[in-house]
């Protein structure tokens, strides 16, 4: 596909159209940032400028006694981002957030997709059931969400450890328990997402190419791997992308399930530990430069992943 | 084309960044009116209606001393006061004049640049000489005073009358009864905690590592150096640590627990003794051990002896912002004075900062006989610097517990990591 050269350029108009050649190059230049304007603006205003001050503050330090006035502000280059650096709880965070993440992201979409495809097979009462609780998940709160799992495995009075037989284990008390409760909760309340999108994504596949994939003997695995999938891909995209950001930016599950981090800070993520140094002990300039970093890490993951796609031929 | 745009935004980023992020220059206004209207703020109690009739006759003697000004009290929530009061700090314009802080933030709200330095106003009342030493150190930063006490707040150990009496027992009066006492509880009845510790609960931590002779930090005036990995402090860790375990309180369950947390299982009858405070009481008498239980200071190492408590408690502070300084000192005075902390107690049951209000007030309840006497025999206070704020933020302490209940860290180590982070937020203040 890419090797043929697009009919545009292989076919150059042979009568020249004299009224139209320059007036349109200069317009093709303006016009779009003409279109374009309205949103740079409201972009610029509400994205552009508070990342620029995020990067201003990381470059100072910048506390309570600055903001109030009790000190002055002194720039201090990159010395906040040299103090993170050195801090091994901070490298720790940074890599346990990652993984935890990439766990988070993962197990969303398998359960997301296997969902959205067993609605397409079932019939309209149990699809209705599905959707609904689907709908259920995702319109809890956060905070919400995370309180009623806590209870649900409550040590003394959860039904899952009565239902279990587990007496009173503490799921919350080991460091790969608590992330793996935590991981359930995030699962639970991100799938609806994936599901209702890739749900809408596979309703507009004609149906004549997964009848072709069924009459050549496709079992349902394959017909995933090699006709639904590459179909969907920029459903997908989005979803991944969507998902890579919410969980690495997951706080509310943490803060709330694990008691701000669990037991001696086991379970701390980046975003909670920006929260403890930035907000809790008014360390603007830190958090600022913790925020920055995050800000990198997932610009990276993403350009990454869109490269990788690309690669593979496809166009977004 | 596409590249001028790209020059326009780089500049403009590169113009704006060369701008210092915003700060709201120094707050003091210079003015100092004589008239006007005076904006105070008050924490929200639970049930806060006495608190409101306690102050409101405070305000009405005031407004009548001075012709023409007028007194405004809002009563903030406790659990948002430090957004309130850090904004109050940014935005002068909006901010009160006279302020209810808790005690162990002085340090860093005088470093914020928003409390405004009382000491001579303070010296010169008569009623500061009764003040008692700890409350008065809760309220100096470097040697000067940013406040009156408001109220002390203080822990004692609680225990089950009932739970004791069926088992035969004494209140311990050593650390080494009070932990034998709590494993033959538990031995004797599996179904409860002997004492309610928490690996999140600092402050109930505190006593132990005090009664030890150990220390937090040690120094004066900003430059203190953490104590906490002292053998006098290890030796106190180890045994506030040695109560977690499955033959008292199992750490699967207490190394999270915080304060609250284990006054809760006390109130709801699942363990035989807590650290509680005087302010505790209102949770304990909702919970289902109401009548069956009686207080007595928390044992030291020996026996008969008292472990110094921390003093807790709220302080009252006149904002440097104020256009009003001496109006504003005034209200200070008066709402922190021995008769208005009497009415202060009758109204809320909150112990007066002076000693002698406060003996008066022991002896009309019995309730507060074992708080009271743990303030008289000792009691301590957080180290005075802006550090402390960041170092209770960054959960220094708990983790610290919970490392070694958790058996992550031994006691040394733990203490040893604890010290350095304490010394490293000592140092980026200083």
């Amino acid at each position: 596909m890419r090797g043929r050269p697009a009919p545009r350029v292989a076919a150059p108009p042979r009568t020249p159209r004299p009224p139209r050649g320059r007036g349109r190059t200069r317009g093709a230049g303006l016009t779009p940032w003409l279109y374009l304007a309205p949103a740079l603006v409201v972009l610029g205003g509400l994205l552009a400028y508070p990342v620029q001050q995020l990067g201003v503050i990381s470059l100072f330090r910048y506390t309570q006694a600055q903001v109030s006035g009790g000190e002055p502000a002194t720039f201090q280059g990159l010395g906040n981002y040299r103090e993170l650096l050195a801090d091994e709880q901070f490298r720790q965070v940074l890599l346990t957030t990652v993984l935890f993440a990439a766990a988070c992201v993962v197990s969303t979409l398998a359960v997301g997709c296997a969902l959205a495809v067993l609605l397409t097979r079932v019939s309209a009462v149990p699809r209705l059931a599905l959707m609904l609780a689907g709908l259920g998940a995702w319109a809890t709160p956060a905070v919400t969400g995370s309180t009623v799992w806590l209870l649900l495995f409550d040590a003394d009075f959860g039904p899952v450890n009565r239902i279990l037989g587990l007496g009173d284990h503490s799921w919350t008390y080991g460091r790969y328990s608590a992330f793996l409760l935590v991981l359930l909760e995030v699962v639970w309340c991100s799938f609806p997402f994936v599901m209702i999108t890739v749900y809408a994504g596979i309703r507009a596949v004609p149906a004549e190419v997964l009848e072709a994939a069924a009459l050549d003997g496709a079992s349902q695995w394959r017909v995933w791997r090699s006709v639904l999938a590459p179909m969907l891909r920029p459903i997908l995209v989005v979803v991944t992308v969507q998902s890579v950001i919410w969980d690495f930016k997951v706080f509310t599950q943490i803060y709330v399930m694990t008691g701000g981090g669990g037991i001696a800070g086991q379970n701390l993520v980046l975003n909670v530990y920006a929260y403890q140094k930035a907000f809790a002990s008014s360390q603007y300039g830190l958090g600022a430069a913790i925020g920055v970093v995050m800000l990198l890490v997932l610009l990276a993951v993403t350009l990454v992943y869109l490269r990788l796609l690309r690669r593979q031929g496809e166009e977004l | 084309m596409k590249l001028s745009v790209r020059l326009v935004a780089l500049a403009a980023v590169l113009a704006t960044a060369a701008c210092a992020p915003q700060t709201s220059g120094d707050s003091s206004s210079g003015k100092d009116e004589k008239t006007g209207t005076l904006r105070v703020w008050l924490f929200r109690e639970v049930n806060n209606a006495p608190k409101e009739k306690a102050v409101e006759s405070v305000v009405a003697g005031f407004e009548k001393a001075h012709d023409g000004t007028e007194v405004t009290v809002e009563y903030i929530p406790v659990e948002t006061r430090a957004e309130r009061i850090k904004a109050a700090f940014n935005d002068p314009k909006s901010a009160p004049d006279l302020v209810e802080y808790g005690n162990t933030d002085t340090a860093g709200y005088v470093k914020d640049g928003g409390l405004a330095d009382v000491t001579e106003e303070f010296g010169a009342w008569d009623e500061a000489k009764d003040t008692d030493p700890t409350a008065r150190q809760s309220v100096t930063v470097d040697g000067r005073v940013y406040g009156a006490p408001y109220f002390v707040g203080v822990r004692a150990l609680y225990y089950r009358t009932d739970v004791f009496d069926e088992l035969g027992l004494e209140p311990p009066a050593s650390q080494a009864e009070l932990i034998s006492t709590a494993r033959e509880i538990r031995a004797a009845r599996p179904d409860l905690y002997g004492i309610a510790v928490g690996g999140a609960y600092t402050y109930g931590a505190m006593p132990f590592l005090w009664a030890h002779g150990g220390e937090l930090a040690t120094g004066k005036g900003g430059s203190y150096a953490s104590a906490i990995d002292t053998p006098a402090a290890r030796k106190g860790i180890e045994a506030y640590t040695s109560l977690f375990g499955d033959d008292n309180c199992p750490a699967a369950k207490c190394a999270g627990m915080g304060g609250n947390d284990t006054v809760t299982a006390f109130a709801s009858g699942k363990a035989a003794m807590a650290i509680a405070g005087d302010f505790s009481r209102a949770a304990v008498e909702a919970g289902t051990v109401k009548g069956d239980y009686a207080v007595v200071p928390l044992p030291g190492v020996k026996p008969g002896s008292v472990a110094p408590a921390f003093a807790g408690g709220n302080n009252l502070g006149v904002l440097k912002s104020t256009s009003h300084r001496t109006l504003a000192v005034d209200l200070m005075r008066r709402l922190a004075s021995k008769e208005a902390q009497g009415e202060l107690f009758d109204a809320m049951g909150f112990l007066p900062t002076f000693s002698d209000v406060r003996q008066r007030a022991a002896a009309e309840e019995p309730f507060l006989k074992p708080f009271v006497e743990t303030l008289a025999a000792d009691t301590k206070f957080v180290p005075a610097s802006p550090a402390w704020a960041q170092i209770d933020a960054s959960q220094v302490l708990p983790t610290m517990f919970q490392e070694v209940v958790s058996g992550k860290k031994d006691v040394g180590a733990a203490a040893g990591d604890a010290a350095k982070k304490m010394n490293e937020a000592f140092g980026s203040v200083g």
